[in-house]
């Protein structure tokens, strides 16, 4: 066949061309790809998780992942809906969030049902991915710490290298610690950097988080608007605070390595989903961020503020993109007025 | 005009390809038994014929007179005869009005206008009437007819005389190779150009991916007293909206004109097309066409008569190895997919193009997850997801409020999506619908 | 238990002054209104389709109780309720001719010649690339816009060509200008025959493209029983619906490309398959 074939020019079959619009070729960029960035991103902080809280941790982030891919299958399937979104990869990561906003001694239950309201409540309620106005993993969060408030804020202490068993003794997240309290601990800030203080497996290593963080702002994976506007605005208005009245507030370092902000900064206010679009509007909703989770733990009678600033700006997500739609490429004013 | 050019904001960065054709010399087609001319060439009023089945005419001989202003005139590319007046499958997809010349191997000239020696005393005027009677037309793409933008509005003097060099599409070597071997028929043709508009100056803009073109422009430019100014690798660059921008700073209003801003802008092959009905005194009846892609055996340049089909055009590249996806007239980027190798080259085909199903962007309407890619990418500073989202749910009135017509639709956003939407052919749709509400009144 | 009579009492109170209120407010303001128009808008079918070119069927109730129209306009209405509207109004219905939706283009799948298309599944997003990648460029493209307009789900998309089902259609209208290639036509509903073709090509092409074009044989005007039932229009043929032929003309015809279809044949799938 090859032989008789080489003398004639070979043409295309014009009956098996694609027709499209433009463009005809593609970034390389897909859903699943970036989603297994984000899970790589995760990857510190999920060691330094387990390295802390041993194999409870693990059993907890695998309940919880295993748990949002399950109720996403389920209910897509009852929703007669194609089963397979959960090779995208997103179920996955809420399910990895979801476990950081857990603690390593929480029950199998509060994990399946941290799945179930973070997938079925947060996400596909609303139609699936795209399309939740929350961020899925903190709804399931808050609606947990609302409905359990005792179990959901019950913290291990940390046993670095330590695998089996649990501490029995449970300890208050760093967080709750007045001033004075803290000025008694010389090490905490440095305990809070490498993640040996107690609190939901996220809030450990300040330093896995922020080179899961590096690594998203490396691949262009979030916009750097937003951490570093609610980062920064936690560090001023704390600082402000503490400078004036260290009775009320911890210094800023503290605030800023304490808690769920770094988790929260890096991973969960930049879910491209439920974050604005502009990069104004980025930086806008990093600042409201910010503003809530300080009013919060200053003056709040939660200890902890981030998941309800990231919650409550996600509200106001599509108000703030409409807001800060920039003017187009040679734009004109509809009538000029002298 | 400084040194550095200005950057837009957005853009993206696809690989470029044009290893496969970039050093490939412009080669002659061989004189075709026949040609089938699309008799709509150009954006605007569509041509007259003037001939009939059977007429015998010469190369160069008036097909088609213009159809109003917006239009341009049709030329015979050999001599031959009239064999045909019917229609042929044309670039949108729909079968075209078209006249299919046989050949009689003569190719005699028969051109209906005399060279004018003295162009650089000639009168403007005069310049500009060649340029209309020679049919030429943006040859980048658009189509647009040449003489329409040589003759702006008294209210809107032309101060900047801009020539398209940029070719940012990948893929695409035919401006390349034409800079490189023909970069005094460019130079001359924009110093005819000046003297239409009486300016003292012009700019070449070129890509910095084409360091050979530049350095051959520069050398060449410089007694005409034209610049050659080297652009940012960045497509669309080459749009005329961004190329203006990077070369003046000016931005031409949405729904506007570049002579709106003072500028007029020709393709570098519009302006070697204009030397040639000066200088030569030849109308626009061949141009330069890369036949690139992967599946292709020997992927080159080539001048070709307008009206060779583009099965003849595969033919000479030494056909496909593989079956593609998609051919494609122009580039991948804004280039349009064609379902018939019986359709021919038009005035402005820079390019045919075979893609592989490896290369090829399949779409899908997965939703979107507002990573904002599209927003940081378009040129035109739009929101390309919010608008597709609006189109989805027929809402065309907050498209367009969300200017959606200001789209250039260079395609950047579909190409950075990572759920594969077809975003281009949202704001199309969208475009479509508002003409046609603007219509109904 | 005090505290709970006062706010009994209070509430009561207050509900007896604010109801006050809105009753003087809705005596003051009162807007006259036709207390027909309300019976009239019970008796349409209400969903507000806009066949009759109103906004909708209070809109359409509105012009008929003013006398601006006639009951018969709506498409959708049995004649027993356009009756009983006339009736209740004391008005003339008018006349109006039952019309039906007909798609001229029985190109489905397997008779056709069509491109691999990538893009949005919507007829006229898919008409703006290569003319909706069918091999004919009058064909139903087959994604159905025109079902999805349609507010009785008369319209049926099976193998990639609308059909439209006689029996639900009302002849609103809504598809006919939906379709981005202009293939639909209100046609009387008492005329069963026609030519499923609308392309003005030549016949010869249009056979390379689709196995069920109507190539202008004659052989329908032939068979017709005068002259004028069947119009010849360049390269087509159509059926003159003013002077219509009988439904057994498709049998004594035997159209070869079988173009030439009943709508309610053409609707339950007889001609499926059976192309030459």
């Amino acid at each position: 066949m090859s032989e008789a074939e080489k003398p004639t020019v070979r043409l295309p079959v014009a009956e098996e061309l694609i027709v499209s619009t433009s463009p005809h070729i593609r970034g390389r960029e897909n859903i699943p790809k970036i989603m297994i960035q984000v899970l790589i991103a995760l990857l510190p902080a999920a060691i330094a998780a387990v390295w802390f809280f041993g194999l409870h941790a693990l059993r907890v982030l695998a309940l919880c992942t295993i748990g949002c891919i399950a109720v996403e299958v389920v209910w897509n399937a009852v929703a007669k809906r194609p089963t397979d979104t959960w090779k995208d990869g997103s179920a996955a990561i809420t399910g990895v969030l979801l476990a950081m906003n857990l603690s390593a001694g929480a029950p199998w239950w509060i994990c399946l049902l941290g799945s179930l309201l973070a997938i079925g409540l947060g996400k596909q309620i609303f139609g699936g991915l795209g399309f939740n106005p929350f961020n899925p993993a903190l709804v399931a969060r808050v609606a947990l710490l609302i409905g359990f408030p005792q179990l959901m804020t019950t913290w291990v202490l940390p046993r670095p290298g330590v695998m089996t068993g649990l501490d029995a003794l449970t300890g208050a997240t760093p967080l709750a610690l007045t001033a004075g309290e803290i000025a008694q601990q010389p090490n905490i800030l440095s305990d809070l950097f490498f993640g040996n203080v107690g609190g939901c497996l996220g809030e450990t290593s300040a330093l896995a988080l922020i080179l899961g963080g590096l690594f998203l702002l490396a691949r262009k994976l979030i916009k750097w608007q937003v951490p570093a506007a609610f980062i920064g605005t936690v560090a001023l208005i704390s600082g402000i605070v503490n400078y004036f009245n260290p009775e009320i507030t911890a210094p800023p370092l503290y605030h800023v390595l304490a808690g769920g902000l770094l988790i929260g900064a890096f991973f969960m206010a930049t879910d491209m989903v439920t974050s604005p679009m502009t990069t104004l509007g980025a930086l806008l909703f990093g600042f409201g961020c910010g503003l809530i989770t300080s009013v919060i733990r200053i003056w709040g009678g939660y200890p902890e503020g981030v998941s309800f600033s990231i919650l409550f700006m996600n509200a106001l997500t599509p108000l703030i993109d409409r807001c800060t739609i920039g003017k187009p490429f040679g734009y004109v004013r509809p009538q000029k007025e002298e | 005009m400084s040194s550095k050019p200005r950057k837009f904001k957005g853009g993206v960065h696809p690989n470029d390809s044009k290893a496969l054709s970039e050093t490939k010399p412009v080669q002659e087609a061989p004189l075709l038994e026949k040609y089938t001319l699309i008799v709509t060439q150009n954006i605007g009023a569509p041509p007259e014929l003037v001939v009939q089945k059977g007429d015998t005419v010469k190369k160069g001989a008036l097909l088609a007179k213009a159809g109003g202003f917006v239009s341009v005139p049709l030329h015979s590319p050999t001599s031959g005869t009239v064999t045909a007046v019917d229609k042929c499958p044309g670039p949108a997809g729909v079968r075209v009005p078209a006249i299919e010349i046989t050949a009689d191997e003569e190719d005699e000239w028969g051109s209906p206008f005399e060279p004018i020696a003295d162009w650089q005393n000639a009168d403007p005027d005069m310049l500009r009437q060649r340029v209309a009677d020679a049919g030429i037309v943006g040859m980048g793409g658009a189509g647009f007819p040449a003489h329409v933008k040589l003759t702006p509005p008294p209210d809107k003097p032309i101060d900047t005389l801009l020539l398209n060099g940029a070719e940012c599409e990948p893929y695409l070597t035919a401006d390349h190779r034409l800079m490189v071997e023909q970069a005094e028929d460019i130079v001359r043709g924009a110093a005819i150009l000046k003297r239409v508009f009486g300016l003292e100056t012009a700019i070449i803009g070129v890509e910095d991916n084409k360091p050979d073109a530049i350095a051959k422009l520069k050398e060449i430019a410089e007694p005409y007293g034209i610049q050659v100014q080297n652009l940012r690798v960045n497509y669309p660059q080459g749009a005329e909206r961004q190329l203006i921008y990077a070369l003046t700073g000016r931005e031409v209003p949405i729904g506007g004109l570049p002579m709106d801003v003072g500028c007029a802008v020709q393709n570098v092959a519009s302006a070697a097309a204009v030397t040639e009905a000066v200088i030569k005194g030849r109308p626009s009846i061949e141009r330069i066409v890369t036949v690139t892609g992967e599946p292709l055996v020997e992927p080159g340049n080539w001048r070709f008569r307008i009206g060779t089909p583009v099965s003849k055009a595969i033919e000479l590249a030494g056909g496909v190895t593989v079956q593609p996806a998609k051919l494609l007239l122009g580039g991948p980027m804004m280039g349009i997919a064609q379902k018939s190798l019986d359709v021919t080259i038009m005035k402005n085909t820079s390019g045919i193009l075979l893609i592989p199903t490896e290369q090829v962007s399949q779409y899908s309407s997965e939703p979107c997850i507002r990573c904002g890619r599209c927003v940081e990418c378009c040129p035109m500073r739009i929101l390309p997801a919010t608008i597709s989202q609006a189109v989805e749910n027929e809402r065309f009135d907050l498209a367009e409020e969300l200017n959606v017509l200001a789209c250039i639709e260079c395609g950047s956003c579909s190409y950075v999506c990572p759920s594969h939407r077809p975003l281009n052919q949202h704001f199309k749709r969208a475009k479509a619908e508002i003409a046609a509400k603007r219509q109904k009144g | 238990m005090t505290i709970i009579l006062t706010a009994l009492l209070f509430a009561a109170v207050l509900g007896a002054v604010l109801a006050l209120v809105i009753g003087a407010a809705a005596k003051a303001f009162a807007v006259e209104t036709d207390a027909r128009l309300e019976t009239v808008t019970d008796m349409l079918p209400g969903v507000n389709c806009g066949g009759c070119g109103y906004a909708g069927c209070a809109d359409f109730a509105k012009a008929v109780v003013e006398g601006r129209t006639v009951p018969s306009q709506c498409p959708v209405c049995m004649t027993a309720d356009i009756d009983r509207i006339s009736e209740y109004l004391g008005i003339t219905a008018g006349k109006k001719e039952k019309v039906l939706a007909v798609v001229r283009c029985c190109g489905s799948i397997p008779v056709t010649v069509r491109s691999p298309y990538n893009g949005i599944g919507d007829c006229r997003s898919a008409v703006l690339v290569a003319g909706g990648a069918k091999g004919c460029d009058y064909g139903c493209i087959g994604f159905g816009s025109c079902a999805h307009a349609c507010p009785f789900d008369a319209i049926e998309i099976r193998d990639g060509l609308a059909v439209v089902h006689p029996d639900l259609c009302t002849g609103c209208g809504k598809c006919v200008e939906t379709c981005p290639k202009k293939l639909i036509v209100l046609a009387p509903a008492a005329v069963d025959v026609h030519v499923y073709c609308n392309s003005p090509e030549k016949g010869a092409l249009k056979r390379k493209v689709c196995k069920t074009a109507c190539i202008a044989c004659r052989k329908c005007v032939k068979a017709a029983d005068s002259e004028d039932q069947m119009m010849i229009k360049g390269f087509l043929v159509e059926t003159n619906y003013s002077n219509p032929p009988l439904p057994d003309l498709v049998e004594k015809t035997g159209c070869p490309t079988r173009a030439l279809r009943l709508a309610s044949e053409h609707a339950a799938g007889v001609y499926e398959g059976v192309s030459k």
